[in-house]
Protein backbone atom coordinates (compact mmCIF):
# COMPACT_ATOMS: atom_id res chain seq x y z
CA UNK A 1 0.00 0.00 0.00
CA UNK A 2 1.24 3.51 -0.54
CA UNK A 3 -0.33 6.34 1.23
CA UNK A 4 -0.08 9.75 -0.40
CA UNK A 5 -0.42 12.64 2.23
CA UNK A 6 -0.56 16.36 0.31
CA UNK A 7 1.64 16.11 -1.87
CA UNK A 8 2.87 19.71 -3.65
CA UNK A 9 5.65 19.76 -6.83
CA UNK A 10 6.52 22.70 -8.70
CA UNK A 11 8.86 23.42 -11.09
CA UNK A 12 9.84 27.11 -11.02
CA UNK A 13 6.49 29.42 -11.22
CA UNK A 14 4.76 25.88 -12.14
CA UNK A 15 2.31 24.94 -9.53
CA UNK A 16 2.34 21.19 -11.55
CA UNK A 17 1.30 18.51 -7.94
CA UNK A 18 -1.66 21.05 -5.68
CA UNK A 19 -2.05 18.95 -2.95
CA UNK A 20 -2.89 15.33 -3.84
CA UNK A 21 -4.25 12.73 -0.72
CA UNK A 22 -4.88 8.99 -1.71
CA UNK A 23 -4.29 6.04 -0.96
CA UNK A 24 -3.03 2.89 -3.39
CA UNK A 25 -4.15 0.12 -2.86
CA UNK A 26 -1.68 -3.85 -2.81
CA UNK A 27 -2.85 -6.57 -4.75
CA UNK A 28 -5.15 -4.11 -6.71
CA UNK A 29 -4.34 -1.97 -10.42
CA UNK A 30 -4.73 1.54 -9.68
CA UNK A 31 -4.60 3.87 -12.87
CA UNK A 32 -3.64 7.23 -12.49
CA UNK A 33 -5.61 8.85 -15.54
CA UNK A 34 -6.42 12.79 -16.75
CA UNK A 35 -5.22 14.86 -19.52
CA UNK A 36 -1.99 15.59 -20.94
CA UNK A 37 -0.12 18.18 -18.61
CA UNK A 38 -2.30 17.34 -15.90
CA UNK A 39 0.33 15.76 -13.83
CA UNK A 40 -0.16 12.23 -13.89
CA UNK A 41 3.79 11.64 -14.80
CA UNK A 42 5.17 14.19 -12.29
CA UNK A 43 3.26 12.28 -9.84
CA UNK A 44 4.15 8.42 -10.85
CA UNK A 45 7.74 10.47 -10.99
CA UNK A 46 7.76 11.77 -6.97
CA UNK A 47 6.64 7.65 -6.29
CA UNK A 48 9.44 6.13 -8.07
CA UNK A 49 11.58 9.25 -5.74
CA UNK A 50 12.70 10.63 -9.37
CA UNK A 51 11.18 14.12 -8.17
CA UNK A 52 10.85 14.77 -4.50
CA UNK A 53 7.75 16.79 -3.62
CA UNK A 54 8.18 20.46 -1.53
CA UNK A 55 5.31 19.01 0.65
CA UNK A 56 3.36 16.06 1.39
CA UNK A 57 4.69 12.69 2.50
CA UNK A 58 4.46 9.46 0.57
CA UNK A 59 4.43 6.59 2.78
CA UNK A 60 5.11 2.99 1.39
CA UNK A 61 3.71 0.66 3.56
CA UNK A 62 5.27 1.63 6.90
CA UNK A 63 8.10 3.90 5.43
CA UNK A 64 7.79 7.71 4.98
CA UNK A 65 10.06 8.18 1.99
CA UNK A 66 11.20 11.73 2.97
CA UNK A 67 12.60 10.35 6.82
CA UNK A 68 14.77 7.59 4.42
CA UNK A 69 18.57 7.89 3.91
CA UNK A 70 20.27 7.94 0.93
CA UNK A 71 21.03 4.30 0.86
CA UNK A 72 17.20 3.45 2.58
CA UNK A 73 15.68 5.16 -0.38
CA UNK A 74 18.12 2.95 -3.22
CA UNK A 75 17.29 -0.09 -1.30
CA UNK A 76 13.65 0.94 -1.02
CA UNK A 77 13.63 1.63 -4.96
CA UNK A 78 15.04 -2.01 -5.27
CA UNK A 79 11.57 -3.01 -4.34
CA UNK A 80 10.29 -0.95 -7.19
CA UNK A 81 9.42 -2.51 -10.49
CA UNK A 82 8.67 0.53 -13.58
CA UNK A 83 7.43 -0.17 -16.84
CA UNK A 84 8.67 2.82 -18.73
CA UNK A 85 6.61 4.96 -21.98
CA UNK A 86 9.27 3.65 -24.67
CA UNK A 87 9.93 0.59 -22.42
CA UNK A 88 13.48 2.08 -21.94
CA UNK A 89 15.50 -1.40 -21.91
CA UNK A 90 19.06 -1.31 -22.49
CA UNK A 91 20.28 -1.00 -26.29
CA UNK A 92 23.41 -2.43 -25.38
CA UNK A 93 21.85 -6.08 -23.69
CA UNK A 94 20.22 -8.63 -25.02
CA UNK A 95 16.80 -9.57 -23.66
CA UNK A 96 18.23 -11.98 -21.12
CA UNK A 97 20.73 -9.72 -20.15
CA UNK A 98 17.86 -6.61 -19.46
CA UNK A 99 16.12 -9.21 -17.50
CA UNK A 100 19.55 -10.45 -15.97
CA UNK A 101 20.92 -6.94 -15.14
CA UNK A 102 19.07 -6.43 -11.70
CA UNK A 103 19.49 -9.88 -10.30
CA UNK A 104 23.37 -9.16 -11.46
CA UNK A 105 23.16 -6.20 -9.85
CA UNK A 106 21.45 -6.56 -6.41
CA UNK A 107 21.77 -10.16 -5.25
CA UNK A 108 24.46 -12.94 -4.85
CA UNK A 109 22.88 -15.51 -6.91
CA UNK A 110 24.85 -17.95 -9.00
CA UNK A 111 24.60 -18.23 -12.75
CA UNK A 112 22.49 -21.01 -13.22
CA UNK A 113 20.05 -19.61 -10.35
CA UNK A 114 20.32 -16.27 -12.31
CA UNK A 115 19.21 -18.34 -15.73
CA UNK A 116 16.41 -20.22 -13.83
CA UNK A 117 14.41 -16.74 -12.72
CA UNK A 118 15.18 -15.16 -16.19
CA UNK A 119 13.74 -18.04 -18.01
CA UNK A 120 10.50 -17.99 -15.27
CA UNK A 121 10.05 -14.74 -15.90
CA UNK A 122 10.49 -14.49 -19.65
CA UNK A 123 7.87 -17.64 -20.09
CA UNK A 124 5.19 -15.69 -17.36
CA UNK A 125 5.44 -12.97 -19.84
CA UNK A 126 5.06 -15.10 -22.90
CA UNK A 127 8.68 -14.58 -24.32
CA UNK A 128 10.00 -18.13 -24.82
CA UNK A 129 12.40 -17.35 -28.11
CA UNK A 130 13.88 -13.69 -27.79
CA UNK A 131 16.40 -14.50 -25.27
CA UNK A 132 19.38 -14.07 -27.68
CA UNK A 133 17.57 -10.69 -29.58
CA UNK A 134 18.57 -7.29 -28.90
CA UNK A 135 15.57 -4.39 -28.07
CA UNK A 136 16.00 -3.18 -31.39
CA UNK A 137 15.10 -6.76 -33.34
CA UNK A 138 12.03 -6.86 -31.41
CA UNK A 139 8.89 -5.59 -31.33
CA UNK A 140 6.86 -2.71 -29.78
CA UNK A 141 4.27 -5.26 -27.97
CA UNK A 142 7.87 -7.71 -26.92
CA UNK A 143 9.31 -4.63 -25.67
CA UNK A 144 6.76 -4.21 -23.27
CA UNK A 145 6.76 -8.02 -22.13
CA UNK A 146 10.79 -7.35 -21.53
CA UNK A 147 10.07 -4.12 -19.96
CA UNK A 148 7.78 -6.12 -17.66
CA UNK A 149 9.58 -9.26 -17.22
CA UNK A 150 12.56 -6.84 -15.93
CA UNK A 151 10.63 -4.63 -13.80
CA UNK A 152 9.09 -8.12 -11.61
CA UNK A 153 12.38 -10.31 -12.11
CA UNK A 154 13.30 -9.40 -8.74
CA UNK A 155 9.54 -9.85 -6.84
CA UNK A 156 9.23 -6.51 -5.98
CA UNK A 157 6.33 -4.78 -3.91
CA UNK A 158 5.16 -2.11 -5.82
CA UNK A 159 4.60 -1.33 -9.27
CA UNK A 160 4.54 1.37 -11.83
CA UNK A 161 3.82 1.39 -15.75
CA UNK A 162 4.07 4.30 -17.35
CA UNK A 163 1.68 4.87 -20.43
CA UNK A 164 2.21 0.87 -20.76
CA UNK A 165 0.15 0.15 -24.08
CA UNK A 166 1.17 3.89 -25.95
CA UNK A 167 2.27 2.84 -29.43
CA UNK A 168 0.14 -0.60 -29.49
CA UNK A 169 -1.94 -1.84 -31.72
CA UNK A 170 -5.27 -2.57 -29.35
CA UNK A 171 -5.02 -6.28 -29.53
CA UNK A 172 -1.27 -5.93 -27.94
CA UNK A 173 -2.77 -3.34 -25.54
CA UNK A 174 -5.26 -5.77 -23.89
CA UNK A 175 -2.94 -8.31 -24.02
CA UNK A 176 -0.50 -6.54 -21.96
CA UNK A 177 -3.39 -4.88 -19.76
CA UNK A 178 -3.91 -7.94 -18.82
CA UNK A 179 -0.84 -9.35 -18.06
CA UNK A 180 -0.16 -6.95 -15.46
CA UNK A 181 -3.47 -7.23 -14.03
CA UNK A 182 -2.54 -10.78 -13.93
CA UNK A 183 0.92 -10.44 -12.50
CA UNK A 184 -0.69 -7.99 -10.06
CA UNK A 185 -3.21 -10.72 -8.67
CA UNK A 186 -0.46 -13.18 -8.43
CA UNK A 187 2.45 -11.78 -6.90
CA UNK A 188 0.10 -9.36 -4.55
CA UNK A 189 1.71 -6.47 -5.23
CA UNK A 190 0.44 -2.70 -5.51
CA UNK A 191 0.52 -1.54 -9.27
CA UNK A 192 0.61 2.00 -10.48
CA UNK A 193 -0.43 2.72 -14.51
CA UNK A 194 -0.26 6.37 -15.54
CA UNK A 195 -2.97 6.17 -18.78
CA UNK A 196 -5.00 7.82 -20.83
CA UNK A 197 -6.00 5.08 -22.47
CA UNK A 198 -10.08 4.48 -21.39
CA UNK A 199 -9.82 0.91 -22.89
CA UNK A 200 -6.98 -0.17 -19.99
CA UNK A 201 -9.64 1.95 -17.99
CA UNK A 202 -12.32 -0.08 -18.47
CA UNK A 203 -10.30 -3.77 -18.87
CA UNK A 204 -8.31 -3.31 -15.35
CA UNK A 205 -9.23 -0.47 -13.65
CA UNK A 206 -10.52 -1.43 -9.85
CA UNK A 207 -9.31 2.15 -8.33
CA UNK A 208 -9.12 4.81 -10.64
CA UNK A 209 -7.18 8.47 -9.50
CA UNK A 210 -8.57 11.51 -12.26
CA UNK A 211 -6.02 14.29 -12.01
CA UNK A 212 -6.63 17.90 -13.18
CA UNK A 213 -4.65 20.74 -13.39
CA UNK A 214 -2.55 19.34 -10.63
CA UNK A 215 -5.55 18.05 -7.85
CA UNK A 216 -7.06 15.22 -7.46
CA UNK A 217 -11.00 15.91 -9.29
CA UNK A 218 -12.18 12.40 -8.79
CA UNK A 219 -11.35 9.01 -7.33
CA UNK A 220 -13.10 5.70 -7.64
CA UNK A 221 -13.81 2.29 -9.17
CA UNK A 222 -14.40 1.33 -12.87
CA UNK A 223 -17.90 1.01 -12.36
CA UNK A 224 -18.43 4.01 -10.59
CA UNK A 225 -16.85 5.98 -13.40
CA UNK A 226 -20.23 5.36 -15.68
CA UNK A 227 -22.27 6.75 -12.79
CA UNK A 228 -20.50 9.94 -11.79
CA UNK A 229 -21.78 13.16 -12.17
CA UNK A 230 -18.59 15.30 -11.81
CA UNK A 231 -18.32 17.11 -15.38
CA UNK A 232 -14.75 16.86 -15.83
CA UNK A 233 -14.42 13.20 -15.63
CA UNK A 234 -17.29 12.55 -18.00
CA UNK A 235 -15.98 15.33 -20.12
CA UNK A 236 -12.68 13.49 -20.34
CA UNK A 237 -13.90 9.89 -20.15
CA UNK A 238 -16.89 10.44 -22.75
CA UNK A 239 -15.02 12.64 -25.06
CA UNK A 240 -15.27 9.33 -27.44
CA UNK A 241 -18.07 8.63 -29.75
CA UNK A 242 -17.95 5.07 -29.17
CA UNK A 243 -17.55 5.27 -24.80
CA UNK A 244 -20.70 7.53 -25.20
CA UNK A 245 -22.35 5.01 -26.28
CA UNK A 246 -21.56 2.31 -23.92
CA UNK A 247 -21.96 5.27 -21.02
CA UNK A 248 -26.02 5.38 -22.37
CA UNK A 249 -26.16 1.33 -22.88
CA UNK A 250 -24.74 0.66 -19.11
CA UNK A 251 -27.36 3.52 -18.30
CA UNK A 252 -30.01 2.21 -19.98
CA UNK A 253 -29.43 -1.29 -18.70
CA UNK A 254 -29.13 0.14 -14.79
CA UNK A 255 -32.44 1.35 -15.44
CA UNK B 1 26.06 32.67 -13.50
CA UNK B 2 24.93 30.14 -15.07
CA UNK B 3 28.46 28.83 -15.99
CA UNK B 4 28.99 28.92 -11.94
CA UNK B 5 26.19 26.80 -11.75
CA UNK B 6 27.51 24.54 -14.12
CA UNK B 7 30.87 23.87 -12.96
CA UNK B 8 28.93 23.31 -9.27
CA UNK B 9 27.32 21.07 -10.95
CA UNK B 10 29.88 19.25 -12.15
CA UNK B 11 32.16 19.28 -9.53
CA UNK B 12 28.66 17.67 -7.17
CA UNK B 13 28.43 15.09 -10.08
CA UNK B 14 31.89 14.34 -9.52
CA UNK B 15 31.38 13.26 -5.90
CA UNK B 16 28.08 11.13 -6.62
CA UNK B 17 30.19 9.32 -9.01
CA UNK B 18 32.53 7.97 -6.66
CA UNK B 19 29.56 7.10 -4.43
CA UNK B 20 28.01 3.73 -3.57
CA UNK B 21 30.42 1.69 -6.28
CA UNK B 22 28.62 -0.82 -8.60
CA UNK B 23 29.47 -4.43 -8.00
CA UNK B 24 33.62 -5.15 -8.88
CA UNK B 25 31.73 -8.14 -11.18
CA UNK B 26 30.14 -5.80 -13.23
CA UNK B 27 32.32 -2.68 -12.76
CA UNK B 28 35.22 -4.66 -14.26
CA UNK B 29 33.09 -5.76 -17.37
CA UNK B 30 32.30 -2.82 -17.81
CA UNK B 31 35.88 -1.02 -17.54
CA UNK B 32 37.04 -3.80 -20.01
CA UNK B 33 34.17 -2.47 -22.02
CA UNK B 34 35.42 1.13 -22.03
CA UNK B 35 38.96 0.61 -22.79
CA UNK B 36 38.11 -1.42 -25.86
CA UNK B 37 35.93 1.39 -27.10
CA UNK B 38 37.30 4.76 -25.76
CA UNK B 39 40.90 3.39 -25.82
CA UNK B 40 41.35 0.34 -28.10
CA UNK B 41 38.94 2.05 -30.78
CA UNK B 42 40.75 5.20 -30.70
CA UNK B 43 44.50 4.16 -31.80
CA UNK B 44 43.76 3.91 -35.32
CA UNK B 45 42.57 7.49 -35.47
CA UNK B 46 45.47 8.52 -33.48
CA UNK B 47 48.14 6.34 -35.22
CA UNK B 48 47.10 7.80 -38.66
CA UNK B 49 47.08 11.69 -36.97
CA UNK B 50 50.10 11.55 -35.52
CA UNK B 51 51.79 10.35 -37.94
CA UNK B 52 51.73 12.61 -40.75
CA UNK B 53 51.73 15.79 -37.92
CA UNK B 54 55.04 13.98 -37.37
CA UNK B 55 55.61 14.52 -40.96
CA UNK B 56 54.56 17.92 -41.69
CA UNK B 57 56.60 18.77 -38.56
CA UNK B 58 59.61 17.29 -40.12
CA UNK B 59 59.20 18.85 -43.69
CA UNK B 60 57.74 22.49 -42.26
CA UNK B 61 60.98 22.58 -40.33
CA UNK B 62 63.28 21.51 -42.86
CA UNK B 63 61.63 23.88 -45.39
CA UNK B 64 62.28 26.83 -42.90
CA UNK B 65 65.75 25.93 -42.43
CA UNK B 66 67.33 28.23 -45.27
CA UNK B 67 70.30 29.39 -43.35
CA UNK B 68 73.30 27.00 -43.86
CA UNK B 69 74.98 28.05 -40.76
CA UNK B 70 72.59 25.85 -39.08
CA UNK B 71 72.74 22.19 -38.63
CA UNK B 72 70.05 19.61 -40.35
CA UNK B 73 69.91 17.86 -37.23
CA UNK B 74 67.39 20.73 -35.66
CA UNK B 75 64.90 19.17 -37.66
CA UNK B 76 65.18 16.31 -35.75
CA UNK B 77 64.85 17.83 -33.00
CA UNK B 78 62.35 20.04 -33.80
CA UNK B 79 59.89 16.94 -34.69
CA UNK B 80 61.08 15.52 -31.41
CA UNK B 81 60.46 18.96 -29.52
CA UNK B 82 56.99 19.55 -31.04
CA UNK B 83 55.23 16.12 -31.04
CA UNK B 84 56.26 15.03 -27.41
CA UNK B 85 55.33 18.53 -25.96
CA UNK B 86 52.64 19.85 -27.53
CA UNK B 87 51.07 17.57 -30.56
CA UNK B 88 51.05 14.48 -29.01
CA UNK B 89 49.38 15.67 -26.06
CA UNK B 90 47.67 18.64 -26.51
CA UNK B 91 46.53 18.24 -30.36
CA UNK B 92 45.36 14.84 -30.22
CA UNK B 93 43.47 15.28 -27.25
CA UNK B 94 41.14 17.79 -28.92
CA UNK B 95 40.57 15.33 -31.18
CA UNK B 96 39.88 12.96 -28.72
CA UNK B 97 37.61 16.13 -27.28
CA UNK B 98 35.83 15.29 -30.29
CA UNK B 99 36.11 11.65 -31.12
CA UNK B 100 35.59 9.97 -27.72
CA UNK B 101 33.89 12.87 -26.40
CA UNK B 102 30.66 13.54 -28.67
CA UNK B 103 30.66 9.22 -28.45
CA UNK B 104 30.36 9.56 -24.55
CA UNK B 105 27.79 13.18 -24.76
CA UNK B 106 25.78 11.00 -27.28
CA UNK B 107 25.83 7.92 -25.78
CA UNK B 108 24.68 8.74 -22.20
CA UNK B 109 22.56 11.76 -24.03
CA UNK B 110 20.77 8.84 -25.72
CA UNK B 111 20.59 7.09 -22.70
CA UNK B 112 18.92 10.22 -21.01
CA UNK B 113 16.29 10.74 -23.51
CA UNK B 114 15.21 6.87 -23.70
CA UNK B 115 14.57 7.03 -19.88
CA UNK B 116 17.39 4.18 -19.61
CA UNK B 117 19.00 6.35 -16.77
CA UNK B 118 15.83 6.85 -15.15
CA UNK B 119 15.70 3.29 -15.40
CA UNK B 120 18.99 2.31 -13.51
CA UNK B 121 18.25 5.42 -11.07
CA UNK B 122 14.38 3.28 -10.22
CA UNK B 123 16.42 -0.14 -9.91
CA UNK B 124 17.99 1.96 -7.11
CA UNK B 125 21.56 1.58 -8.96
CA UNK B 126 23.97 4.70 -8.99
CA UNK B 127 23.55 5.63 -12.30
CA UNK B 128 26.91 7.93 -12.14
CA UNK B 129 28.75 5.36 -11.14
CA UNK B 130 27.34 2.91 -12.96
CA UNK B 131 28.12 5.10 -16.33
CA UNK B 132 30.56 7.44 -16.00
CA UNK B 133 33.56 5.48 -13.30
CA UNK B 134 34.03 2.92 -15.89
CA UNK B 135 35.04 6.14 -18.62
CA UNK B 136 37.47 7.81 -16.23
CA UNK B 137 39.24 4.23 -15.15
CA UNK B 138 39.52 3.18 -18.87
CA UNK B 139 40.60 6.69 -19.83
CA UNK B 140 43.59 6.94 -17.08
CA UNK B 141 44.95 4.86 -20.35
CA UNK B 142 45.48 7.21 -22.96
CA UNK B 143 48.75 8.12 -21.68
CA UNK B 144 49.36 4.79 -23.21
CA UNK B 145 48.10 5.83 -26.44
CA UNK B 146 49.73 8.63 -26.23
CA UNK B 147 52.97 7.33 -25.86
CA UNK B 148 52.04 5.18 -28.97
CA UNK B 149 51.19 9.06 -30.75
CA UNK B 150 54.70 10.13 -29.90
CA UNK B 151 56.61 7.29 -31.10
CA UNK B 152 54.64 7.13 -34.47
CA UNK B 153 54.90 11.27 -34.67
CA UNK B 154 58.71 11.16 -34.67
CA UNK B 155 58.58 8.04 -36.57
CA UNK B 156 56.65 9.88 -39.42
CA UNK B 157 59.08 12.80 -38.67
CA UNK B 158 62.04 10.85 -39.91
CA UNK B 159 60.54 8.63 -42.72
CA UNK B 160 59.56 12.47 -44.00
CA UNK B 161 62.83 14.36 -43.43
CA UNK B 162 65.00 11.16 -44.70
CA UNK B 163 63.18 10.07 -47.59
CA UNK B 164 61.81 13.62 -48.89
CA UNK B 165 65.78 14.38 -49.30
CA UNK B 166 65.83 16.73 -46.48
CA UNK B 167 68.41 15.31 -43.76
CA UNK B 168 70.27 12.12 -43.28
CA UNK B 169 68.90 9.29 -40.60
CA UNK B 170 71.65 10.21 -38.88
CA UNK B 171 71.33 13.55 -38.47
CA UNK B 172 67.96 13.28 -38.02
CA UNK B 173 68.39 10.62 -35.02
CA UNK B 174 71.72 12.95 -33.31
CA UNK B 175 69.08 16.05 -33.16
CA UNK B 176 66.48 13.20 -31.75
CA UNK B 177 68.48 12.77 -28.80
CA UNK B 178 70.33 16.18 -28.69
CA UNK B 179 69.75 18.35 -25.40
CA UNK B 180 66.93 15.79 -24.16
CA UNK B 181 65.17 16.46 -21.35
CA UNK B 182 63.65 13.59 -19.61
CA UNK B 183 61.09 15.58 -17.24
CA UNK B 184 59.58 16.94 -20.91
CA UNK B 185 58.41 13.35 -20.89
CA UNK B 186 57.03 13.32 -17.42
CA UNK B 187 55.36 16.66 -17.98
CA UNK B 188 53.99 15.58 -21.17
CA UNK B 189 52.23 12.63 -19.61
CA UNK B 190 50.80 14.99 -16.30
CA UNK B 191 49.09 16.93 -18.94
CA UNK B 192 47.96 13.74 -20.44
CA UNK B 193 46.50 12.00 -17.78
CA UNK B 194 44.89 15.43 -16.70
CA UNK B 195 43.31 15.74 -20.06
CA UNK B 196 42.17 12.35 -19.73
CA UNK B 197 39.83 12.90 -16.86
CA UNK B 198 38.56 16.45 -18.85
CA UNK B 199 38.22 14.16 -21.96
CA UNK B 200 35.33 11.26 -19.49
CA UNK B 201 33.99 13.35 -17.24
CA UNK B 202 33.12 16.89 -19.29
CA UNK B 203 31.27 15.04 -21.78
CA UNK B 204 29.67 12.71 -19.95
CA UNK B 205 28.53 15.91 -17.53
CA UNK B 206 26.61 17.22 -20.79
CA UNK B 207 24.81 13.82 -21.46
CA UNK B 208 23.84 13.02 -18.37
CA UNK B 209 21.90 15.99 -17.29
CA UNK B 210 21.12 17.29 -20.95
CA UNK B 211 17.43 17.60 -21.12
CA UNK B 212 15.12 17.25 -24.63
CA UNK B 213 14.84 14.67 -27.67
CA UNK B 214 17.26 13.68 -30.57
CA UNK B 215 18.02 17.11 -31.68
CA UNK B 216 19.10 18.00 -27.92
CA UNK B 217 21.52 15.27 -27.79
CA UNK B 218 23.24 16.67 -30.76
CA UNK B 219 23.45 20.38 -29.52
CA UNK B 220 25.16 18.57 -26.22
CA UNK B 221 27.55 16.54 -27.91
CA UNK B 222 28.74 20.11 -29.95
CA UNK B 223 28.76 22.24 -26.77
CA UNK B 224 30.44 19.37 -24.82
CA UNK B 225 33.18 19.12 -27.42
CA UNK B 226 33.52 23.14 -27.78
CA UNK B 227 33.85 22.95 -23.28
CA UNK B 228 36.45 20.35 -23.47
CA UNK B 229 38.64 21.61 -26.23
CA UNK B 230 38.11 24.89 -23.84
CA UNK B 231 39.29 23.55 -20.54
CA UNK B 232 42.12 21.39 -22.77
CA UNK B 233 43.71 24.82 -23.86
CA UNK B 234 43.64 26.32 -20.92
CA UNK B 235 44.66 23.21 -18.76
CA UNK B 236 47.42 23.00 -21.19
CA UNK B 237 48.81 26.87 -20.45
CA UNK B 238 48.48 26.86 -16.73
CA UNK B 239 50.10 23.00 -16.71
CA UNK B 240 53.40 24.66 -19.00
CA UNK B 241 53.30 27.63 -16.59
CA UNK B 242 53.71 25.43 -13.06
CA UNK B 243 55.73 22.58 -14.77
CA UNK B 244 58.14 24.01 -17.53
CA UNK B 245 57.73 28.28 -16.53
Amino acid sequence: MIAINDIHKSFGDAHVLKGITTVLETGKTNLIIGQSGSGKTVFLKCLLGLFSPEEGEIIYDDKAYSTLSGDEKRDLRQDMGMVFQGSALFDSMTVEGNVRFPLEMFTKQSKSEMKDRVDAVLERVNLIDAHHKYPSEISGGMQKRVAIARAIVMNPTYLFCDEPNSGLDPKTAILIDDLIKEITEEYNITTVINTHDMNSVMQIGEKIIFLKNGFKEWEGTKHEIFKTDNEAVTDFVYSSELFKKVRQMYIEERN
Amino acid sequence: MNHLSQIGSYFLMLREVFKKPTKWRIMKTLILKEIDELIYGSLGIIIFISFFIGAVVAIQTALNLTNPLIPRNLIGFATRQSVILEFAPTFVSIIMAGKVGSYITSSIGTMRVTEQIDALEVMGVNSLNYLVFPKIIAMLFYPFAIAISMYVGIFGGWLAGVFGGFLTSADFVQGLTMDFIPFHIAYAFIKTLLFAIVIATIPSFHGYYMKGGALEVGKASTTSFVWTSVVIIILNYLLTQMLLG
